[in-house]
């Protein structure tokens, strides 16, 4: 039992690097909660937590094995990496929470580089809505090239370009998508119409991606025959398997998050309501 | 009011940007001699295992040290892809001049020890011709090999009869005399181009 649990939580090829931000950023998010004591840190801790330790599984222990000689579990781990654990964490809008357990000279440093110029401007370049939904379905594809896959599942370079790349942009999407501010309030805080709209573009291609891999009566990747499947299931199925991870549960993220921007947007409608009710009654009182 | 130029125009630089560097790193491998398999020169270490060979004997990658080496995971249950795919060599080698093929060893790695012991190997191996050779070894060592290369392979559950099925990888690999990986062949790859990949390689080297 007990090797059993450490053969499973062992990496597969593990990266020390990684580990240690996933440690260090779990540590000042535990040391936030801690110290802020808040009721409503509950939730989103949930989330942020869970979201964070997903991402930490499919990537660096045993699961990683079966990511790479499987393909149904490399879409699986994709669906994870680049929708499931950034829209957690985006979710639970950590910002504060991990601030509050940071050291100070850390978030003042943090601080530092979001305010350099190159920084502030490629932020808002890569967070432009068309720009953002293009890297977002675009870096979809282009992993899913066929040639282009075969080299990433064999080199092993290549192979955490493409994983530390889904996630990253996952994470980029998500804080730009699911950003429960009033509209306006950063340059990056779009309209919630607009938001949905670029939730909904992402949707077909995502649709036709999956769909055309498992409806594809031939293998579309032969790199999992070529390395060995980690254990003996169909090539057929295994496709079929992983086309339907890329088509549906993918597509039906959008629908989600736009169910939660309607939130959004009916909680700031709510908002100002209150505040124009408001101001009369103060206005009057003198 | 300078705002929004900022933001727009500098955007399509930065997608030409990521697609370059995409490019770029991707596509780093380029040689003069074109073949129709995947030229891994550089890609994959050296070959390097320890093995037992058909006499019980170990044997290490020193051993086939000078030799062309083409290497291919399988086992002697296999029912279809490992004896199509050692005839397929089997033909390849035959499109060659006697003294080239003698330049070449192939090895067949049984990752199935447990029903594939030496004797069983050099029975499978002994009916496609001299230049076959049969290896296997411990889990150890039989992971320790197919990981080297980024390949893995596993076990189905058994039938009734306790037989059961293999996964593992359909690749033939190739290596040079001085055990340096340079080609990876798939299935789709035919006999003739093979051969003509296996001439290249060998007027390549010398």
């Amino acid at each position: 039992m007990l090797t059993e649990i450490a053969r499973w939580a062992t990496p597969w090829e593990p990266i020390p690097w990684l580990i240690t931000i996933f440690a260090v950023v779990a540590a000042f998010y535990i040391h936030g909660l801690a110290r802020r004591r808040r009721a409503r840190d509950i939730v989103p801790a949930f989330a942020f937590l869970v979201g964070l330790a997903s991402m930490y599984i499919v990537m660096q222990t045993h699961v990683d094995y079966y990511a790479q000689y499987m393909f149904f579990i490399h879409r699986a781990q994709h669906l994870i990496l680049h929708h499931l654990g950034p829209f957690l964490i985006a979710l639970s809008m950590p910002t504060a929470v991990l601030a509050a357990g940071a050291p100070g000279w850390l978030n003042a440093g943090m601080q530092w580089l979001a305010d350099l110029p190159p920084v502030v401007w490629l932020y808002r370049v890569v967070q432009h809505p068309v720009i953002g939904a293009l890297l977002f379905v675009g870096l979809i594809a282009f992993w899913l090239t066929p040639s282009i896959h075969f080299t990433a599942m064999l080199s092993a370079r290549d192979y955490w370009l493409m994983n530390l790349s889904m996630a990253v942009d996952g994470l980029l999407f998500w804080w730009f998508m699911l950003d429960a501010r009033r509209p306006g309030a950063t340059p990056t805080t779009y309209s919630i119409g607009l938001r949905i709209l670029v939730l909904w573009a992402v949707m077909p291609p995502q649709i036709a991606m999956g769909a055309y891999i498992a409806l594809a009566p031939d293998t579309v990747y032969d790199v999992y025959a070529v390395c060995g499947r980690a254990f003996p299931i169909s090539p057929i199925v295994d496709q079929q398997l992983g086309g339907l991870i890329t088509w549906i549960p993918a597509a039906m993220m959008s629908v989600v998050a736009t169910l939660i921007l309607l939130r959004f947007g009916f909680a700031h409608e709510r908002q100002r309501t209150r505040q124009t009710n408001h101001t009369p009654s103060t206005d009057q009182s003198p | 009011m300078m705002m929004p130029k900022i933001t727009r125009c500098p955007a399509t630089v930065l997608v030409a940007a990521l697609t370059v560097v995409l490019a770029v790193a991707l596509g780093g491998c380029s040689s003069d001699v074109e073949y129709t398999a995947h030229d891994i020169k550089g890609v994959m270490p050296n070959l390097a295992f320890t093995l037992t060979n058909e006499q019980g004997e170990t044997v290490t990658a020193d051993d086939y040290n000078g030799q062309l080496k083409v290497l291919f995971f399988g086992y002697t249950n296999c029912p279809d892809i490992c004896p199509a795919t050692m005839a397929r060599i089997r033909a390849a080698l035959g499109g060659l001049e006697p003294k080239q093929r003698k330049a070449i060893d192939v090895l067949f790695v049984s990752v199935d020890p447990k029903r594939d012991t030496p004797d069983k190997i050099a029975r499978f191996t002994a009916s496609f011709g001299p230049r076959f050779a049969g290896l296997t070894g411990s889990q150890e060592q039989l992971k320790t090999l197919s990981r080297r290369y980024r390949t893995t392979y596993g076990y189905g559950e058994p039938n009734d009869n306790g037989f059961y099925l293999v996964s593992h990888s359909s690749a033939i690999f190739v290596f040079d005399a001085q055990g340096r990986a340079r080609l990876l062949v798939n299935q789709n790859e035919s006999v003739d181009e093979l051969t003509q990949d296996l001439k290249k390689l060998l007027a390549n080297i010398r």
